[in-house]
């Protein structure tokens, strides 16, 4: 048995690498990984199985980002099938973005998304670019379902954010 | 401690729970399938670029959660979630009348004289409703359902955040706005009974602890709705109605009809087509 999990728990690990190769089609330097997007992989047998959670309910990118993952761990020695599928539990919520996670977005002009705080329904979001808080939200909507359009006021430019998602909510 | 369904296949074991919650899941899906599409059908005439953006998001959302709620109907065997979706006919549907009339004179292709008021307090009270309904949701006896909840009310969140500016915004304003959002108010009022309505299967869905109790429910969104009202000073208008029928027992308009029609246009020119 001890030599079974052993070898399971390689294949995990080098699946997490893999998984850490396989973007978000919407903000291609940020992995599943680093979006929390990833609840669980495990080995029975020789089958991989991997448990994903979608950022929101309706994301029309969910089938692309389940062929995506499942063609990134297919090859794998030690296993003859991979299976993903969608989990609607644990609820997605935005503080399951790693650091890594956040410096991303930054980079790709995205302000990763603030706390949340129960109550108060404020949220202060610091500018990508300059860092500064003097910032103003546009648009509680943008581009894609989880983004919001701010500007800048210390640097003058606009810039989004990913707004915060919280089951305190 | 009520006992916990987990799993469609739980729930197909007893007959009258999944009588029960089926028609609850045809409510919340038909609901909200109906209201995405009439928002969809601002897309490009909302009032500003912004709210195109902002509006456009929100239809996209709403329209997603309609189809979790059909996937959970298709998981208990009634079918494709897709079929159920578009190829359900008018009486079959059990969406609340409110939110199946047209949104304005003409059509989306000709001279649409779209009518802004009603869209924002059509909007702003269904989300209200929404948000407190998913509240009661997640206590659901069908876990599927209850964890459904909670995803979808993060982002109905933001929904209800968006249209209170709107509606706050222009029930302050003087003149023409507060007017025409005073006439849209009465009309929702004769409506939103049809909303609040369990259907026929009410007393059942609330037995099995599918959802609060309709009478604790309505008290609970009295009491809000007083408050919505009070801060933007309007006197609550007293009971609402039902005035064009309960939509819940699948009586319905020809908007809905013309709708359905509109939406199933390309898939009924050929239904056997491959995507």
């Amino acid at each position: 048995m001890k030599a079974v999990n052993i070898m399971g728990k390689q294949i995990v690990d080098l699946a997490m690498e893999r998984l850490q190769e396989v973007k978000d089609p919407e903000i291609p330097s940020v992995s599943v990984l680093e979006l929390g997007m990833i609840q669980s992989v495990s080995v029975t047998e020789r089958t991989l199985c991997v448990q994903a959670l979608p950022t929101f309910v309706g994301c029309p990118a969910l089938d692309f980002i389940k062929k995506n993952i499942q063609e990134a761990l297919e090859g794998l020695s030690g296993i003859d099938e991979v299976k993903v599928e969608f989990a609607q539990h644990p609820p997605w919520t935005s503080d399951r973005i790693s650091e890594e996670g956040r410096e991303k977005l930054k980079e790709f002009g995205i302000a990763p998304p603030p706390v949340f705080h129960e109550g108060e329904g404020m949220w202060a979001v610091e500018c990508p670019y300059c860092g500064s808080d003097y910032t103003t939200v546009e648009n509680l909507f943008g581009p894609t379902a989880c983004r919001s359009i701010l500007y800048c006021k210390a640097c003058k430019n606009p810039f989004e954010a990913m707004r915060p998602v919280s089951d305190l909510m | 401690m009520e006992q916990k369904i987990t799993s469609p296949q739980e729930a197909n074991l007893n007959r009258g729970y999944r009588d029960a919650l089926v028609q609850l899941l045809y409510q919340l899906a038909d609901d909200d399938f109906i209201l995405a599409y009439r928002g969809a059908e601002w897309l490009g005439l909302a009032p500003h670029i912004e709210e195109d953006v902002a509006f456009s998001s929100i239809n996209q959302n709403t329209m997603g959660h309609a189809a979790m709620y059909y996937s959970l109907l298709e998981e208990l065997g009634e079918g494709d979630a897709d079929l159920l979706a578009h190829s359900r006919k008018a009486e079959a549907r059990r969406n609340a009348v409110l939110l199946e009339f047209v949104n304005g004179t003409g059509t989306y292709l000709e001279e649409p004289r779209f009518d802004w008021a009603f869209t924002v307090i059509r909007h702003y009270f269904y989300d209200l409703y929404k948000k407190m309904k998913l509240e009661a949701l997640k206590q659901s006896s069908y876990e599927p359902l209850a964890q459904a909840a909670v995803n979808i009310n993060m982002e109905q969140y933001y929904h209800v955040m968006h249209w209170r500016v709107w509606f706050e915004q222009l029930c302050r304003g003087k003149g023409e706005a507060r007017e025409r959002m005073a006439a849209a108010i009465g009309r929702a009022w004769d409506e939103l009974d049809g909303l609040l309505s369990y259907g026929p299967c009410g007393k059942e869905i609330a037995e099995h602890g599918l959802v609060q109790e309709e009478v604790l429910f309505r008290k609970r969104w009295e009491a809000e709705m007083g408050k919505v009202f009070e801060s933007v000073d309007m006197p609550f208008p007293g009971p609402c109605g039902m005035k064009s029928g309960n939509g819940r027992a699948g009586e319905h308009t020809e908007d809905l009809s013309i709708a359905l029609e509109t939406l199933g246009e390309v898939y009924y020119s050929d239904p056997q087509a491959a995507w």
